[in-house]
């Protein structure tokens, strides 16, 4: 590996953008990728990409090894709630970074959430310092508009893999209305999964964490398959 | 998440440094493989060595092959498994089989 391509593969990772080193068999000639459209591997590069795996594929006669380079998926959410302290351990152990946003400081407690990065803060205050991402899944819990608006909007100004708010058809309606008004579109609006989590028929906040992380899982695993 | 990410930056370091560096790549499994697909081992021309690409059982073989990829920046593609006499010697006893690739980085 040229030690240019390594130095430009690990700018890229500590930024957290996605790369792919492409190399060919057995020879080792080797290119990085970061933007897949137009490569002749598009398709296989594509796939790499959203699986984060990395493999051998074979094409146009010849084999190559895709070395998939993918941040490291996180989560955020607004609401330092009980269904964020079922979620936040269990998006843990699935392997998401996960940070937790609420000005309330009543609720955002390190007794309620040990070991979790809490941020008693205004979301206006603290998710520039988070940078939201494309690698970056964030639920809105809080049900106070106050808060969870704001952090909605930025999500999806930063092309969020997965943005879920919680709450009911009529309150998502008005939602929306809020959210136009404050400039999102309504492609962008479509994004936003609401009622928040798969139809698992969840009661409990536990059970509502599970169908939340099983959607942003299929969110991040199979981008292709939109909900209707 | 990647496997065996900041290894990447210890080879670009060791590279900076001027010391002759070899990267090493898992890149097929079959079986029960102890390492992933993508799991690096980075070995520098003394023989010092970051990573892994199977948990210990060929990392000695591994070694010694990159001090030649190092030496005449050919890459090469190596593989254990059970059936190959030298690396069930060399101790990939878990049945599986593994494809390295090793290039030089320079």
């Amino acid at each position: 590996m040229r030690l240019e391509l390594l130095a430009e593969l690990n700018a890229a990772r500590a930024s957290r953008r996605a790369a792919v080193v492409v190399t060919e068999l057995p020879g080792g000639a080797q290119r990085l990728v970061r933007d897949p459209a137009g490569d002749p591997l598009e398709a296989e590069i594509r796939a790499a990409l959203r699986s984060g795996r990395s493999g051998v594929v074979e094409a146009h006669g010849a084999r190559w090894f895709l070395t998939a380079h993918v941040p490291a998926p996180r989560m955020v959410v607004t609401g330092a709630v009980h269904i964020s302290q079922a979620l936040a351990p269990m998006a843990a152990a699935v392997g998401f970074a996960v940070a937790i946003v609420d000005p309330r400081t009543a609720f955002a407690t390190s007794e309620r959430f040990p070991g979790v990065d809490l941020r008693a803060e205004w979301p206006d205050v603290v998710l520039p310092g988070l940078a939201l991402d494309p690698f970056t899944a964030f639920a809105a819990l809080t049900h106070d508009p106050k808060i969870d608006d704001p952090a909605l909007k930025a999500a999806l100004d930063a092309g969020c893999f997965y943005v879920g708010a919680l709450g009911s058809r009529k309150t998502h309606a008005a939602r929306r209305d809020r959210l136009a008004a404050a400039g999102a579109s309504e492609e962008a609006l479509d994004r936003v999964r609401a009622p928040i989590g798969l139809s698992i028929g969840a009661a409990s906040p536990a059970e509502i964490a599970v169908a939340i992380l099983a959607e942003v899982v299929a969110a991040l695993r199979r981008p292709e398959e939109r909900r209707a | 998440m990647t496997p065996g990410a900041d290894l990447l930056s210890i080879a670009e370091e060791w590279a900076r440094a001027g010391r002759g560096v070899a990267l090493a790549t898992v890149v097929e499994t079959w079986g029960s493989a102890p390492r992933p697909v993508g799991s690096h081992l980075v070995i520098d021309g003394d023989g010092r060595f970051e990573g892994s690409v199977s948990g210990g059982c060929v990392e000695g073989a591994v070694v010694a092959e990159a001090a030649e990829v190092i030496a005449d920046g050919a890459p090469r593609m190596l593989e254990f498994g059970v059936a190959d006499e030298t690396a069930w010697r060399v101790g990939l006893s878990c049945g599986g089989r593994i494809r390295v690739f090793v290039e030089k980085v320079a």
